[in-house]
């Protein structure tokens, strides 16, 4: 395996809460990411997997643990973290949200070089939307958001982070706004960027089927902590994890056997459960099939899942 | 007899560049407990075609067409009639639900305001009992009847939201893309939750929706609509597993099953974009996408005709037109 490029080491993050609490909204993770690999951050809103995400962006400053890029730890003054966005990219979800409505898209995807006094702006630009797969650009430079389509709109976005020639795309949802038959071309458009850019894609999701479509691996997270990881083929074909098993079973599709629809939502950050985190809405454990663990399932936190690239882990006492 | 029927309807907006057709010529019937989706992408009219079922649409839009709540022609109605149908015939569960809620009231006071403003023989105490009711019928602790939107999670609210369209117990329930902004686990429970109400009552329930997927769960049958028209129509499992329409092919490979190894790295979907209403192209208006497109297909917009027994398709590939 060769050394990762992206990692986080032990991650956690908290917030204020509403009341005075405190919302453990990244509870140790373990993440690695190796070039050219394209990675999927799954769960339910509430999950930790946006915040998995900025944390990685250099967004958010964890409480503990450490980021790592190219083999050095991220640094979070102002300085270090301009050089590191030019490297590491994010790409909003909503394009119609994320664009300026009075910037061309000359402007819009202009922004990034000029901030970074990169030369040759006008260069950099056409390469950009040439790679984002809006041909030819210039046809495009004096264009308004409001003169594209949905599709077009999430190219320009893309075009945005790709002007800077990063190595790294972080994409958060970057097909939930789109329309189905235009989704399709944007995930292809992400696959094209890795082979010919050797670009390494985050994408941060709660739909299944995309990370069927485009990850190389798949990491499962649920309350701040990732609770299954392993390549795609492994998690969505053999998911280990009780709450992966019930995500995988109400994805709309018609040969289900059973859906498995947890009762409530997922709980709240500032109130995790003490045990294993999932047990209040375990299906497994309500069952009874899990009476052997049952024990340890209510009273004893398991360990953090290590992370290492090429395993499919678990964090759950009836597999471990 | 059908609760919901719809026969040749046609909207037609008006714009600066002239008139904009959003529906063209859409045919259906919705009999009791049954559940009929509705697909298609941003732009190929399904919000406005639900927006007829009220008479919800701009007063400079042109209708055409019968639209038939439980036997009276809507389109025709006296506003006072329309009036009296909106939620106790037939009601709306809005898109962006979440947001509909007034932020500043109280659950109970936001479903109580339609059963006083409709049913003049219900006094306040009966309205909140049956608040209380609809909450329960939602899968709701009464107790929120208390609560203030800013208080409830996104499924709550939806939940809140699928309760205030039932509050004065309506025959015809449509639901404008009711899980679009929610979870996948929340989706679930929502969409259970709706077909079992449609069940359990008796109930005729239109489901709008981008995504063919959801549909292919939940309902009987499936209309898929492109610029306007309904392109295929049939049982939804068989419109979503063996869809005849190229357009649906796409909408329904757009979604892959997991496990099939062919879709595995080859994400599928269409080149260009749905089209605008009013740029309409000669012939079939799906032609150019279309990846089964001919030089025939330019001449005329095929109408819907039979692929099987029970499934119907707008394709000149499609065998050819029978008489009928």
């Amino acid at each position: 395996m060769t050394d990762p490029l992206l990692s986080g080491e032990d991650l956690k993050v908290t917030f204020r809460a509403r009341g005075g609490g405190q919302a453990r909204a990244l509870d140790g993770a373990n993440l690695s990411v190796s070039k050219g690999e394209i990675v999927a951050i799954v769960g339910e809103s509430g999950c930790g997997k946006t915040t998995l995400a900025r944390t990685l962006l250099g967004l958010e400053k964890p409480i503990e643990g450490k980021v790592w890029f190219k083999g050095e730890p991220l640094e979070y003054s102002g300085r270090a973290l301009k050089r590191y966005r030019r490297q590491v990219q994010l790409v909003l979800q909503d394009p119609s949200g994320s664009l300026n409505p009075r910037h061309s898209v000359y402007e819009a995807v202009a922004e990034g070089p000029r901030v970074h006094g990169m030369a040759d702006e006008v260069g950099q630009v056409t390469r950009a939307l040439a790679q984002a797969g809006l041909r030819p650009p210039e046809r495009f430079f004096l264009r308004y958001p409001h003169e594209l389509s949905g599709g077009q709109r999430q190219r320009v976005v893309i075009a945005g982070a790709l002007a800077l020639e990063p190595e790294v795309l972080i994409a958060d949802e970057p097909v939930s706004s789109l329309d189905a038959s235009v989704r399709g071309e944007i995930l292809a458009l992400l696959l094209k960027l890795r082979e010919e850019l050797q670009l390494t894609v985050l994408v941060v999701t709660h739909d299944l089927g995309l990370a069927w479509n485009i990850a190389d691996r798949i990491v499962v997270m649920y309350l701040g902590r990732i609770v299954e990881q392993g390549s795609t083929e492994e998690v969505l074909s053999s998911p280990k994890h009780p709450y992966t098993k019930a995500l995988l079973s109400v994805v709309p599709e018609i040969q289900h056997t059973e859906s498995i629809v947890l009762a409530g939502e997922p709980p709240d950050p500032t109130r995790i459960p003490g045990g294993c985190r999932f047990h209040p809405r375990c299906q497994e454990l309500a069952a009874g099939t899990a009476a052997a663990v049952a024990d340890k399932c209510t009273t004893q936190d398991l360990q953090i899942l290590s992370g290492a690239a090429g395993e499919h882990q678990a964090a759950c006492w009836l597999t471990s | 007899m059908a609760l919901l029927e719809m026969r040749d309807v046609h909207v037609t907006y008006r714009s600066q560049e002239g008139p904009i057709p959003a529906v063209r010529g859409v045919n259906l019937t919705l009999d009791p407990g049954q559940i009929l989706g509705v697909a298609g992408e941003s732009g190929c009219g399904k919000s406005t075609l639900a927006s007829t079922v009220l008479r919800l649409f701009p007063a400079d839009a042109t209708v055409t067409g019968e639209v038939l709540v439980d036997g009276d022609n809507v389109l025709t109605m006296k506003w006072g009639q329309v009036r009296a149908a909106r939620w106790a015939k037939a009601s709306i569960v809005f898109q962006g639900a979440l947001h509909s809620l007034n932020p500043i009231q109280r659950i109970d006071k936001q479903l109580m305001e339609p059963i006083l403003l409709h049913e003049k023989d219900v006094n306040e105490n009966a309205a909140r009992k049956r608040v209380v009711e609809l909450l329960e019928q939602v899968g709701l602790p009464g107790r929120l009847a208390d609560a203030y939107p800013h208080q409830m999670s996104g499924g709550q609210k939806q939940r809140v939201m699928i309760a205030l369209a039932l509050a004065c117990r309506p025959q015809v329930l449509i639901a404008d893309e009711p899980t679009t902004a929610l979870d996948v686990m929340v989706q679930a429970q929502v969409l259970d939750l709706l077909s079992s109400i449609a069940r359990d009552h008796g109930l005729a329930l239109m489901i709008i929706s981008h995504d063919l997927s959801v549909l292919a769960t939940t309902c009987d049958e499936v209309l898929v609509m492109y610029a306007g028209k309904v392109v295929e129509a049939g049982p939804a499992a068989e419109v979503f597993e063996h869809p005849k329409h190229p357009y649906t092919r796409a909408l329904s490979g757009a979604f892959p099953t997991i496990g099939d190894m062919t879709s595995r790295f080859a994400p599928s979907g269409l080149p260009g974009d749905p089209p605008l209403p009013g740029e309409l192209v000669s012939g079939c208006p799906f032609r150019p996408r279309c990846p089964e497109a001919e030089d025939r297909c330019a001449e005329a917009e095929p109408d819907l005709r039979p692929a099987t027994d029970e499934q119907f398709a707008a394709c000149i590939h499609i065998g050819e037109a029978v008489s009928t």
